[in-house]
């Protein structure tokens, strides 16, 4: 393996807990970034969300985030009740809907698409071509309203997050970062590399389900054009 | 009811923030005080999620169109009704015609301007609280703009008028000291954070984390509500890591590979990949809220034990303040 990869090849045996501050606890699965792993998740997350003074059990890439309603008291009691529920985790049924995203490849609005290609030794095409030839399953939602983050991304497309995140890239801004791909929903700053843009609206403030996408739906990008 | 007769512009309604919306991806938000926030509703006997109106920029000017009881908090800046001086944490009565000023801010950052019963404004996602980003909540989703008129709810258990002079309270800073720092010492001028370390606090060499908890940080101009992005030290990683993506709250630390840390604020995004060297705790983010751009901050590892007892102090004080102020209010029944 290219030793441009080797931080993506660190894997864990075991879960790791561990805690942000008194609010909130972050459940990291073992083992690959794999979407049987993010269904043992998205069944914990069900399971846990109905634990006594649990605000939320928030699925992140093959992790959960738990908030407390007041800060949790004993750590290690809930710390060995989630190791038993991720035992007992399994597979997670879920119907998703496939959602097409028409996407505008290079210029003003895919800063970094140059950047990703010089990154990963392949021509812009190619990369486009790699981009797009997947189908992608919503493992989670986060960072900002309705971003969905997708994966996985094919191998030769894995790159670091950037050195310094951009302070602000425009909503429908399609990106990759790590092992995942992404399209953001409103302008704000990001650590990935942006290579190029969607109309698509993602998120609703004022419905009742707020979001285009949801954890367990399949994306699929169609290349509309490429700004070389 | 009030209007807005003067601003220069970033102040926005905010209350406690969006519950069980993180699933959507959707901040906590709210305001960045949330101690200041607090005590603003406990003054006036609103409810704790009541929405107040959050100033960020000096000075700000209201015209109240029928009388109210209003209670400033946060900032110690300058409180004139009417050009007479109000102090900062105060519960007082303000006429129908009068005009409500905030100038000339002292120190901290952020003042809340609170209305007995809590700014109506509809809620969206479980709060009233302005999301400038998507531009919902609040008003309109915007910031507050001259001319806009500010309604209140009913009030639950409605206060009488508030007797000339008012009252208050003691202010967070001598209620709730800072503790004493390891290398700083007691230093007013510099705000001294307690941390707990996150789960990647070990992967950072050991000059990194003795220069975490030993420098001064600055805060720098590229702080927003999202974030404060400090400006200090490289810290750096034994091993480069590319993580993830995982929620993330508030007070987490992350480090970006470029060695700069970037402490979450309200409006942080709801996961992230950087690695995070540790979690500001819930009990000093009012410190932190209320340090301005260009100030110093600095880094104290606490234990989980110290941090739980820290939280409970804070609501403690605001338990306290309510009940005082509920006093005052049979007392003038």
């Amino acid at each position: 393996m290219n030793t441009r990869f080797s931080a993506f090849s660190k894997l864990k045996d075991q879960a790791n807990i561990s805690l942000l501050g008194t609010t909130a606890m972050l459940f990291e699965a073992p083992g690959a970034f794999e979407l049987p792993t993010q269904k043992r998740i998205w069944a914990l997350a069900d399971e846990v969300q109905g634990w006594d003074n649990i605000k939320e059990a928030i699925p992140g890439m093959t992790n959960l985030m738990l908030t407390f309603r007041s800060p949790c008291e004993d750590p290690s009691e809930l710390r060995n009740r989630l190791i038993a529920a991720w035992e007992k985790a399994t597979d997670w049924k879920i119907e998703g809907k496939l959602i097409e995203i028409p996407v505008i490849y290079g210029g003003e609005l895919g800063p970094h698409l140059h950047d990703a290609a010089k990154l990963t030794n392949m021509s812009v095409d190619e990369l486009v071509a790699v981009h797009a030839n997947r189908d992608y399953s919503v493992f989670a939602l986060g960072a900002h309203p309705g971003l969905g983050y997708l994966g996985i991304t094919d191998e030769r497309i894995w790159v670091p997050r950037r050195e310094v995140p951009v302070l602000s890239i425009p909503a429908g801004s399609v990106s990759i970062g790590g092992m995942q791909t992404a399209v953001s929903a409103s302008p704000g700053a990001s650590g990935w590399h942006t290579l190029g843009h969607t109309d698509v609206e993602f998120f609703f403030p004022h419905k009742e389900n707020p979001t285009l996408l949801s954890p367990g739906d399949t994306v699929r990008f169609r290349v509309e054009r490429i700004i070389p | 009811m009030i209007k807005i007769s003067y601003t220069i512009g970033l102040s926005t309604i905010q209350d406690l923030g969006r519950d069980e919306n993180y699933r959507h991806g959707v901040s906590i938000g709210g305001a960045m005080d949330r101690l200041a926030l607090q005590m603003g509703n406990a003054l006036l006997g609103n409810a704790k999620t009541a929405a107040a109106i959050e100033v960020t920029l000096f000075p700000i000017k209201f015209e109240i169109l029928s009388s109210v009881n209003i209670a400033v908090t946060g900032a110690d800046c300058a409180i004139e009704l009417d050009g007479k001086q109000i102090n900062p944490n105060w519960a007082f009565h303000a006429e129908k015609g009068q005009t409500l000023s905030l100038s000339k801010l002292n120190s901290g950052s952020f003042a809340y301007v609170h209305l007995a019963g809590g700014i109506d404004v509809p809620e969206v996602l479980g709060s009233r609280s302005t999301y400038l980003r998507c531009a919902f909540g609040g008003l309109d989703g915007r910031m507050l703009q001259n001319g806009d008129v500010i309604k209140s709810l009913p009030e639950a258990d409605p206060f009488p008028p508030i007797a000339p002079g008012g009252f208050g309270a003691i202010s967070p800073a001598l209620a709730l000291p800072q503790p004493s720092h390891a290398s700083v010492g007691t230093n007013d001028a510099i705000t001294m954070l307690r941390y707990l370390p996150a789960a990647e606090h070990d992967y950072f060499d050991k000059a990194s984390l003795d220069a975490l908890v030993t420098a001064p940080w600055q805060i720098t101009p590229q702080s927003s509500r999202a974030g404060y992005r400090l400006a200090g030290p490289n810290l750096a990683m034994t091993d480069k890591l590319e993580m993830r993506s995982h929620g993330i709250v508030p007070g987490v630390i992350q480090v970006p590979p470029g060695g700069a840390p970037i402490i979450q604020t309200a409006d942080s995004q709801t996961s992230g990949g950087y690695p995070k060297i540790g979690t500001v705790i819930d009990a000093d983010m009012w410190r932190l809220a209320q340090t301005r751009i260009g100030n110093q901050i600095c880094f104290q590892k606490t234990s989980y034990e110290e941090a739980l007892a820290a939280y409970r102090e804070m609501n403690k004080f605001i338990d306290k303040v309510r009940a005082l102020s509920k006093a005052y209010r049979d007392l003038l029944k």
